[in-house]
């Protein structure tokens, strides 16, 4: 060191106050309370599918001729119907069918939606064919061709399932697609190129991992989207049939007392509202958390 | 002697704006007849501002799109006979962004590993290789299990010179592979390349608009403008004694730091023309000090003025051989 | 007194990893008609000092302390209503890509009228002449015709004429730049600087030019800041500062910047190492990890800015004041 004495900076002092900050899944979930709330009465809407059977239910399709429109009480918490069925038993087995067909058909519809985007995308010349077929698909209102899917076949949850997925598709195929085309001509991808790689390794390493935060996104609105599908075509009857209880044919059942025994439909739809809005908010909150992990830090 | 790389009057054409009915209505004309050799070992700049259509030079022979017309040629042999692997092999490339040049949910092992896999190598030689690319482009040993965004654009860019470098290339095309960096990490990156192609023997292409890097590690020069090649020569020759107007207006321009060094400037007047609708005959002369009227006539073609050395310009060449 | 004072500046973001300390105690001036260099690489601050000059930065995640004095007024106690006043009419600035920062779907003429009417209060009449010769004195051939165009049509440096121009309307006292030519050509970085000049000199205007291309610098400005790790490390006029340069940081830079004549070996002066990262607490001089001649003095004190020459103050515990007589 010199002889002399140089002069020393001071330390200055913070602008914000100091703060951990969260990381990791704590940080996910804590950042977005709305995410949690969805997610927490997902789960719980999960254990009552499961566990239906010991929540003091009681067969639903039993009928009781002397128990009709009875109101709420101890042995029947939300009431019975018209046939003297319990309405918390058919409520409660009823969160199966909803669960099962959102689950699938967001499971099904993306599967199949970011194969074909995906091949649209990065193979131009099935571009045209492919995307006017889902055009063509996308062109009738998902309910419509959904009725009309389930009336070519007899019903039950399995086709209600495949025809939702049908008229989904479009949706995640479009998006995929798009993604894909923003994607390809990055350098990342073409430097795959130069490394050897093949059309079908470029589109699984470099493509679809960049790709997969939207995809869940859209997984998630389509899920929500085939639970409200499925309610409705069970409540005109062209969904799920009778002999399994389903929020939509409840409320169709409950429909013609509709105006003296209003809680028949209501309970049904305040699940149905509740379910689809947990849904959703754990999508708005997944699209939040991923779309700013891709913003860098200043 | 057959050169390592040959380009034989490459054009590169795209179609821009369709009409309703898919109709093309309109084509740039982005690259157009250009040809030039690299020797094995040797490093060539293709140098010019932005839309001279360099880039799409390189592009071409770095196999990521087609030419229009004319050949890509490695020791002979053309690219459109050539598979991929076979190509991508002795062909590789350094990207310009360090950003959005490597996968961000890759870690870099895999990502240097990538063309090594697909060139049939086996996993242990594969393991061993990364571990010596690693060492080469000087990253810390550690670096191949984490992400890119865990380093610094410079650190980026080594690995991005690491996987070209993975399948022993002849010819490393750098697409302005130092421009998106800072003054202290240009340098080291620069240097880098510079051992490495002294260490093993390599061919660059050498795309950039920076000329004060291409003077410090370039052989020889093609000066780009509107598509074409003016002026090809050694690096001694066209930077000691540039010939063509645009060189030396490019020369000019180059902003000095030293004080009490400023050259005399030729400040260009006007803009680049937009490549839709090039002028006629040079497509320079717009902008040209010494345009002439014969210059709107028809489209200069390169010719010798020296050994290795030819310029597009028939005004220049005229006054050279009249006074010679 | 200075036209712009800028005094211990501090600007801090909020960051997932910590707090970014982008700007830690920052203090320069601007003096009328005079353009001052802020140098530095990516990540140095100067960017962020400009905008929290503007207080363009997001206010939930940004905070500036210090001042920031224009003619003896602090920018940072104005409300959002005066400091709206300010922009433009008192500061004027252009960014690195004028694409983005011209309206896609205006004309260029539509947006300079719209400033021009915004700013001034001439009698609507006058508005289109009054863009007219704004358009002509950055140097727009054929500006008349150029007015009904939209930004897409013309070339880069045509739209950075553009935005000189939009920033001049009111004719503010201080032009910011932000790495004005960096987006643009050589051929026509020569013609914007050589603009940036003609104006100054027509109008008296001071500049600020923010840039990391120490040949910008020396083409184009009197006097230079360097900034490193968000502080200021050097400053100097820029003729002293090129020439004779106190700080190993700024030595190093200089030796680094490739220049015409080279030997095609390919060797440059290189600075080894990484810029620090400034979420993390920092002990001594910011440099000390790349210097060569850092010491354990230097490692575990930070240097403060001290007069090493007339006009020539550096912070580096290495670098001798000259004896000043």
């Amino acid at each position: 060191m010199t002889l002399r004495n140089p002069p020393i900076a001071e330390a200055l002092p913070p602008v914000f106050e100091e703060r951990t900050p969260r990381t990791g899944l704590a940080a996910l979930i804590l950042g977005n309370l709305s995410t949690s709330i969805g997610l927490f009465v997902l789960f719980l809407l999960l254990l009552i599918a499961i566990f239906a059977p010991w929540l003091g239910t009681v067969d639903p399709l039993a009928i009781d001729p002397t128990l009709r429109t009875r109101p709420p009480s101890a042995d029947h918490f939300f009431g019975t119907d018209k046939l003297g069925r319990d309405l918390w038993s058919r409520v409660l087995f009823g969160t199966r069918v909803s669960l099962i067909v959102g689950f699938a058909v967001a499971v099904a519809a993306t599967l199949l939606g970011v194969l074909l985007g995906m091949v649209s995308g990065y193979v131009r010349v099935l571009d045209g064919l492919l995307m006017r077929a889902m055009d063509a698909v996308m062109s009738i209102p998902s309910i419509l061709l959904a009725i009309a899917l389930v009336a070519l076949t007899r019903p039950s949850v399995l086709n209600v399932i495949i025809a939702i997925t049908v008229a989904e598709i479009p949706r995640v195929a479009r998006l995929v697609r798009s993604v894909v085309l923003s994607l390809r001509d990055l350098p990342y991808v073409e430097a795959g190129v130069v490394s050897g790689s093949s059309s079908a390794k470029i589109l699984r390493r470099h493509i679809l991992p960049n790709a997969i935060a939207p995809i869940i996104v859209q997984a998630t609105y389509i899920c929500a989207s085939a639970m409200i599908i499925e309610a409705t075509l069970s409540f005109i009857g062209a969904g799920t049939p009778a002999s399994i209880p389903s929020w939509g044919n409840i409320m169709a059942e409950g429909k013609a007392l509709w105006q003296v025994k209003p809680m028949i439909v209501l309970i049904p739809a305040a699940f149905l509202s509740v379910t689809v809005l947990a849904v959703n908010m754990v999508g708005d909150g997944l699209r939040d958390a991923l779309d700013s992990r891709l913003v860098k830090d200043v | 002697m057959t050169p390592l790389l040959s380009v034989r009057g490459l054009s590169k054409e795209y179609e821009v704006g369709r009409s309703l009915f898919g109709k093309t209505t309109k084509t740039v004309k982005a690259v157009q007849d250009v040809s030039f050799d690299i020797a094995k070992g040797e490093t060539l700049s293709l140098v010019g501002e932005s839309g001279c259509g360099k880039s799409t030079v390189g592009r071409a022979i770095a196999g990521l799109h087609a030419a229009t017309v004319g050949e890509v040629l490695l020791d002979g042999r053309s690219i459109a006979d050539t598979p991929s692997a076979g190509w991508h092999s002795r062909v590789q490339v350094v990207f310009q962004d360090p950003f959005s040049s490597l996968n961000p949910r890759m870690r870099v092992r895999d990502i240097i590993a990538e063309p090594l896999t697909n060139f049939g190598s086996t996993r242990a030689k594969t393991e061993a290789r990364v571990k010596e690319l690693i060492d080469l482009v000087r990253l810390p040993r550690d670096a191949g299990d984490r992400f890119p965004h865990e380093f610094s654009g410079g650190q980026r860019q080594r690995i991005g010179i690491a996987r070209a470098l993975a399948p022993k290339p002849e010819l490393v095309i750098c697409d302005e592979a130092v421009s998106a960096l800072d003054v202290s990490v240009k340098a080291q990156i620069v240097n880098l390349l510079a051992d490495l192609r002294a260490e093993l023997g390599l061919a660059l292409l050498f795309i950039s608009h920076d000329l004060a890097i291409v003077d410090h590690i370039t052989d020889r020069v093609a000066v780009m403008y509107l598509g074409r090649i003016v002026e090809i020569g050694t690096r001694d020759d066209l930077f000691g004694a540039p010939v063509h107007p645009y060189t030396r207006a490019l020369l000019s321009a180059v902003p000095v730091v030293d004080p009490g060094q400023r050259r005399d400037r030729i400040v260009l007047q006007g803009e680049l023309p937009s490549p839709l609708s090039p002028p006629s005959g040079c497509a320079f002369r717009t902008r040209c000090p010494l345009a002439e009227p014969g210059c709107a006539g028809n489209v200069p073609a390169l010719t010798d003025v020296g050994p290795g050395r030819q310029v597009a310009c028939p005004v220049v060449t005229r006054t050279t051989a009249d006074v010679n | 007194m200075s036209l712009l004072d800028v005094r211990n500046l501090q600007t801090h973001f909020r960051t997932r990893g910590g707090v970014n300390r982008a700007v830690e105690g920052v203090s320069f001036h601007v003096d009328a008609g005079e353009t001052l260099a802020i140098v530095g690489e990516s990540g140095c601050g100067k960017s962020v000092t400009s905008m929290s000059i503007m207080r363009l930065l997001p206010e939930n995640a940004a905070r500036s302390a210090g001042e920031i004095l224009l003619n003896g007024r602090n920018l940072l106690d104005l409300s959002e209503a005066q400091m709206r006043d300010v922009r433009g009419n008192e500061i004027g600035m252009i960014f690195q890509e004028p694409m983005t920062s011209l309206n896609p779907v205006l004309t260029v003429g539509a947006q300079v009228k719209e400033t021009v009417a915004l700013h001034q209060s001439i009698p609507s009449a006058d508005v289109h002449d009054r863009a007219l010769r704004m358009l002509e004195l950055v140097g727009i051939p054929d500006a008349a015709r150029r007015m009904t165009e939209y930004p897409h049509q013309l070339s880069g440096g045509m739209r950075q004429r553009i935005m000189i121009a939009l920033a001049l309307v009111c004719q503010p006292k201080l032009l910011i730049a932000d790495e004005p030519t960096t987006a643009l050509d050589v051929t026509i970085q020569a013609q914007i600087l050589e603009l940036l000049r003609d104006i100054q000199r027509e109008q008296g205007t001071s500049i600020i030019l923010i840039t990391h291309d120490l040949g910008v610098v020396a083409e184009a400005t009197d006097r230079t800041v360097v900034m490193y790790a968000g502080r200021k490390i050097e400053e100097a006029p820029t003729a002293t500062l090129l020439a004779a340069p106190r700080h190993p940081y700024t030595q190093g830079l200089l030796a680094a910047v490739p220049r015409l004549g080279g030997d095609g070996s390919g060797r440059l002066a290189e600075i080894p190492g990484q810029v620090p990262d400034m979420r993390k607490p920092m002990t001594g001089c910011a440099f000390a990890n790349r210097c060569a001649q850092a010491t354990d003095f230097c490692r575990a004190h930070a240097p403060a800015l001290e007069r090493k020459a007339p006009g020539h103050i550096a912070a580096c515990h290495l670098a001798e004041p000259e004896i000043l007589a």
